[in-house]
């Protein structure tokens, strides 16, 4: 009997899912964008430091300054602050705000909140919390150091930094402005109020976190009082979706508007799909090679050296990352202020066995540990693959990005194969991180300079020069400063960049002026339209 | 993951033979046993999380930290204490009901298993319903005709599903009957013009939609569940008819059947009203089993559907170092399968008519 | 008595005889009967020639595979099937076909492995706790249940996350994780033996514990623990595969099968053969362990599950 009625059952259930559904495209006020969002640990601005995190807080927050969505090579633009004024001194800014902004809560958006969003970041000593520190902050000088008078703000630095230097940091996302009298409503011993804005939200963007469940969606809603304008798209769903094709699938059958990490072949073939089209669109990502100077091998010049030319920069941007990373041999990124575009190295086996061969190098073996990602595999096994052909053994264990980053952390990577990302949109970010690095000791335990990870210790000079850029107060001459840094970078450092992310957006026809935020920034919706 | 078999079911005399030993039991015994079934389960779970190379401060504080933010983190999560302290101190928060939170999600644990697990029951009680509604008749036909055509395809179907990849089915599924085909629901628990849109009152979705009595929401949400669920429907298939099929040849070589063939009963009252009766019991038991482990198996069906369940929660808790996301997913497993095998065993003590 | 009194036997005679002379005879006897048995299982003989033709191909794979597994050519990559690459090439322009053959080893290898270490240890542990009873029983039983209800798969990954990756310590782990049910089999077994005349007759010669053990209830658990293994082997496989799909598994450039699928997920809507190639020979040889376990089923453990 049973079955029978199971039978009859699964039929039913069949001709239910098979019958020809028509499955209606997304609402035309809405934004469905597939996108990898498995990073978000916290949605406290304060604490986010993670790309999904920040492209949720660049629609939910206001910053003093910000980039236009539509002209973003323009760089920082007013925002909540309508001006500013540099001291004579060079050693103070003072911002006038805007008096017409109200948060998600209703509450106005005064100086004082903006001020105090400042110092909680500082108080709190999160993450990203150096990049306001590295201006003499901390959590004893901050309230008297950033004040809030009426409708203005005044920041005090400790030296005359570059203003250009301290703008771009106050595009952070640590610099958003938070609601303090709703923040504090949540505060739980003394934290101010970093649990629950971890997983809330109190900001005066231009849309609402309406929801957010982790490793699966995040939700967003307009905000009709948004004081530049209440954004075009209502409601914006930003999918958890980790596979490509899986994202391909759902772009092309019209599920989704916007897929955000297609795969270089799956770029190809949707591009060629009626009713999608693809936008490409560089990031500050930089791909590069980190070699080790505590490994003895890797410490020899001539390594080094050669090894610049064991990378099949062509082969591999024409091929496996075709389209998603460019060669790119500096440590900035284009789309930042001194910027090198020379390419100085070139995919030369015979120059580089030739290299080897002149420093008395037989061969060696080098075992190091590579991030289980796809692109960094592959870029490791042709680098395996030429390193074989000059008598180098590169012995690859994948692992977790947790675990590889760890071991690099302790200085225990022999050849780190990764991309680093731009904390704010100044050159100082990287040039802080690759070319700075005042005590190579282990004791120094600098664990956040990618030159002390790779032992690498930075001649004085370099070191000196990398803290003089940020005091120039001209931007041609810091421009130059940059240029004269990464030649001498690329001549010896045994840190090797060698390309260039670029953000291939799959989008549905009809989505206008999407951008991911470029080399400088994160998402933004608020100016997004669906044609018809 | 191929269904496996745990407790050996394959010799069934033997088994029951244990089962009776276990029947003799009491309640009581069981129950302690289940308990420490539980703790050892945490205190393995532990171990393996704080001998796991993957620092889990790293996950919390993130790439840029310095060494002070690291040993701030480091205190603050209480990891400076020794092992036995934290142990026994994580003992007490769950036995309050207290799973910590997550440091991966931001969110207290018990929430996050509250919202990932119904959506792994719902795939696995569905998948374990296909495969009882096919693999029962199936095993059942196989086991009367005997060598006969529906035997040999049987037997065909299983082993194909013992020896397919799921991972590489689950992909090319969706290729083929939601890519070429638009048949089903891609990726995906839910379209998206019905996410959100039906009341939350047991995390499953096709029972939810069915209590708000919201058709077109049930319609979207069972395409985008057919054909996860079909595949380890598929797995749970092969395994259920081989088991039924074994099961049946076995009652059916027995006395009482040549007995009621004599005296002239249908082959079909033979077949489903006696032999059929009879095996009732030991397939429960593996129904159950097979329920529990596409509750637990089911993480690279979960990776590639996008499916945002516990396996993929307890995975991906794995690999960040978010030990309490782990231990709380895995004790919810072990929970269930306590539970099966408990269930199990009950039907035996009371419904097995040989225990009286 | 001697061989020139009888008429001259052929040695198919001599092997099937009903009354063997010697227990060697017997025993040889009783193996060439298996086999017959075996052998008019067809599918069963299909299964056996596939791994025949495997482990053919894993100790040949230098000398038979067209290219080599490694040599990597971005110029050529992604080609589809041809004369020149048989089964096409991969992501870097490897041949499939031949980090096919030569991945037949890796295959090989975690299936020996953990064919070796998971019965044995699932032997040791369910007869000693058969065999001991009381609370020897009561506490290997509870260990068994505790990894019984652990996921599988994650107890796998956890191993190997904790001893690093590698194909070696993938092997383990899975053999770590594959034992419970074999000690929950042997237990049963032994408990159903335990009691026995035999055993008691065996007693009564003053036979010890630990001789009763090796020498009379090991051998009787054996028949059933080999048939559960057999068909074991195709989840094992499968599960080695899924380690090598979550980059668990063996390292790159090593040509495991499962990792070759991961590799080629990313392609798989416009070029399959990159996943589909291993995959069709992870179905292949699982397929093959499946067909031999159902025909060893027959020959050794006759009261089981008979086809």
């Amino acid at each position: 009997m049973t079955f029978h009625l199971t039978t009859r059952a699964l039929l039913l259930a069949s001709a239910l899912a098979l019958s020809p559904a028509a499955w209606a495209e997304t609402p035309a006020d809405t934004l469905v964008v597939a996108h990898t969002i498995d990073d978000i640990i916290s949605l406290d601005p304060a604490q986010s430091f993670e790309f999904a995190g920040n492209d949720v807080n660049n629609n939910t927050y206001d910053r003093l300054v910000d980039f236009d969505p539509l002209d973003p090579d323009a760089g920082f633009q007013p925002s909540l602050a309508t001006a500013w004024e540099v001291s004579e001194d060079g050693l103070s800014i003072t911002f006038t705000l805007r008096e017409d902004v109200t948060f998600h809560s209703g509450n106005p958006l005064r100086a004082a909140d903006a001020a105090w969003s400042l110092q909680r970041a500082v108080k709190l000593d999160k993450t990203p919390a150096f990049i306001l520190t590295q201006f003499g902050f901390t959590a004893d000088n901050v309230d008297q150091m950033i004040t809030a008078d009426g409708n203005t703000l005044t920041l005090t630095l400790d030296q005359p930094y570059a203003p250009s230097f301290v703008l771009n940091c106050l595009t952070a996302n640590i610099a958003s402005v938070v609601d303090m009298e709703t923040v504090m409503a949540n505060e739980v011993d003394g934290d101010l109020g970093n649990a629950w804005l971890s997983t809330n939200e109190a900001g005066s963007g231009a849309y609402v976190l309406a929801a957010w469940r982790p490793n699966e969606q995040v939700q967003l809603t307009a905000y009709e009082e948004y004081w530049q304008g209440a954004p075009e798209m209502k409601r914006v769903i930003v999918r958890n979706v980790s596979e490509s094709s899986a994202q391909r699938l759902l772009l092309e059958q019209g599920d989704i508007d916007v897929a955000r990490n297609l795969t270089p072949t799956d770029v190809e073939s949707v591009a060629a799909v009626e009713g999608v089209s693809v936008q490409d669109e560089p990031r500050g990502r930089i791909l590069y090679m980190g070699l080790n100077q505590k490994d003895e091998l890797l410490s020899n010049p001539a390594v080094i050296e050669a090894m610049k030319h064991l990378v099949d920069y062509e082969g591999i941007t024409g091929s496996f990352l075709k389209g998603q990373f460019v060669t790119h041999q500096t440590f900035l990124p284009l789309g930042y202020l001194g910027v090198l575009e020379e390419q100085p190295w070139t995919y030369d086996i015979e120059k580089a066995r030739q290299i080897l061969t002149d420093a008395g190098i037989e061969g060696g073996t080098i075992t190091t540990r590579v991030r289980d990602l796809r692109e960094y595999i592959d870029v490791a096994q042709t680098l395996q693959a030429s390193m074989a052909q000059v008598g180098l053994t590169l012995n690859i264990e994948q692992m977790t990005g947790a675990q590889v980053l760890d071991a690099y952390r302790a200085r225990e990577v022999p050849i780190f194969l990764g991309e680093w990302g731009p904390d704010y949109s100044d050159p100082n970010t990287n040039a802080a991180t690759f070319a700075f690095n005042p005590d190579n000791s282990d004791e120094a335990a600098a664990v956040g300079l990618l030159a002390w990870r790779n032992a690498y210790e930075v001649p004085a000079e370099m070191n000196e020069a990398t803290v003089a850029a940020t005091l120039e107060q001209d931007a041609d001459a810091r421009a130059a400063l940059y240029q004269d840094i990464q030649r001498q970078y690329q001549a010896e450092a045994p840190i090797v960049p060698l390309f260039q992310r670029i953000e291939q957006v799959g989008l549905r026809d009809g989505v206008q002026n999407w951008w991911s935020g470029g080399a400088i920034s994160s998402v933004m919706y608020r100016q997004v339209t669906k044609g018809e | 993951m191929a269904l496996t078999d745990p407790t050996g079911a394959a010799t069934q005399p033997s088994r029951r033979r244990a089962l009776t030993r276990r029947r003799a039991r009491s309640v009581a015994g069981t129950v302690l046993s289940l308990a420490l079934t539980l703790l050892g389960l945490l205190l393995v779970t532990f171990v393996i999380g704080r001998v796991m190379p993957i620092d889990p401060v790293l996950k919390v504080v993130g790439d840029r930290a310095t060494q002070a933010q690291y040993d701030a983190a480091y205190i603050a999560m209480g990891l400076d204490q020794p092992l036995i302290v934290q142990f026994l101190s994580y003992v007490g928060d769950v036995l309050r009901g207290d799973f910590g939170r997550s440091i991966s999600t931001g969110q207290p644990v018990a929430q996050d298993i509250a919202r990932v697990f119904p959506a792994t029951f719902e795939l696995a009680a569905l998948g374990t319903f296909i495969g009882v509604a096919i693999g029962v008749p199936l095993g059942v036909i196989a086991a009367a005709r005997r060598g006969g055509i529906i035997d040999q395809i049987a037997r065909v179907v299983a082993l194909v599903g013992y020896s397919m990849p799921i991972f590489w089915l689950g992909l090319m599924g969706l290729l083929v009957f939601y890519g070429m085909l638009g048949w089903v629901g891609g990726p995906g628990r839910q379209g998206i013009l019905y996410d959100g849109m039906v009341p939350n009152v047991t995390g499953m979705i096709l029972v939810d939609s069915l209590l708000a009595r919201d058709w077109a929401a049930f319609r979207d949400a069972f395409s985008h569940i057919i054909l996860p669920a079909s595949l380890l429907g598929y797995y749970s298939l092969a395994y259920i008819s081989r088991m039924t099929r074994s099961f049946m040849l076995e009652q059916l070589s027995a006395e009482y059947i040549t007995t009621a063939r004599v005296k002239g009963l249908s082959e079909r009252a033979v077949i489903w009203g006696h032999a059929f009766r009879n095996i009732a019991i030991p397939l429960v038991t593996v129904i159950a089993l097979s329920f529990g482990s596409l509750l637990e198996g089911s993480v690279l069906t979960e990776i590639i559907f996008s499916w945002p369940g516990l396996g993929s929660y307890i995975t991906r808790g794995l690999l960040s170092g978010d030990m309490n996301a782990v231990l709380g997913g895995t004790v919810v497993v072990g929970v269930c399968f306590v539970l099966l095998n408990l269930f199990s065993d009950i039907l035996y003590r009371f419904l097995d008519p040989r225990s009286t | 008595m001697s061989a020139m009194t009888r008429p001259p036997e052929s040695r198919r005679d001599w092997l099937l005889s009903d009354a063997p002379q010697t227990r060697r005879q017997a025993r040889l006897g009783a193996i060439y009967q298996g086999w017959l048995t075996f052998r008019a299982n067809r599918l069963a003989m299909v299964g056996l020639i596939v791994l025949v033709v495997l482990i053919g191909m894993a100790i040949l794979a230098p000398w038979i595979s067209p290219q080599n597994p490694y040599a990597q050519n971005l110029a050529n990559r992604l080609q589809p099937p041809s004369a020149a690459h048989w089964l096409g090439t991969d992501a870097l322009g490897r041949d499939i076909l031949s980090r096919l053959i030569h991945g037949s080893r890796i295959t090989l290898f975690i299936v020996g492995t953990v064919a070796l270490i998971a019965p044995v240890i699932g032997l040791l542990i369910g007869t000693v706790a058969g065999f001991a009873g009381g609370w020897v029983d009561q506490v290997l039983m509870r260990v068994t249940d505790i990894f019984l209800a652990f996921p599988k798969l994650i107890l796998a990954l956890a191993f190997v996350a904790a001893l690093g990756p590698s194909i070696g310590n993938a092997v383990l782990a899975l053999a770590l994780t594959a034992w419970p049910p074999y000690a929950r089999l042997a237990r049963a077994e032994t408990l159903t033996i335990r009691n026995a005349d035999f055993i008691a007759a065996a007693r009564l010669q003053g036979a010890g514990r630990l001789r009763l053990l090796i020498r009379h209830i090991w051998p009787l658990c054996l028949s059933s623990l080999i048939v559960r293994v057999a068909l074991d082997m195709a989840g094992i496989i499968l599960s080695a595969a899924g380690l090598g799909f979550l980059g668990l598994g063996a390292q790159p450039p090593l040509p495991e099968w499962g990792a070759m699928i991961s590799d080629g997920r990313g392609y798989i809507l416009d070029f399959w053969w990159v996943a589909a190639m291993p995959g069709i020979a992870i179905f292949l040889v699982s397929m093959a362990f499946n067909l031999l376990g159902d025909g060893l089923r027959d020959v050794l453990d006759p009261k089981g599950d008979k086809s």
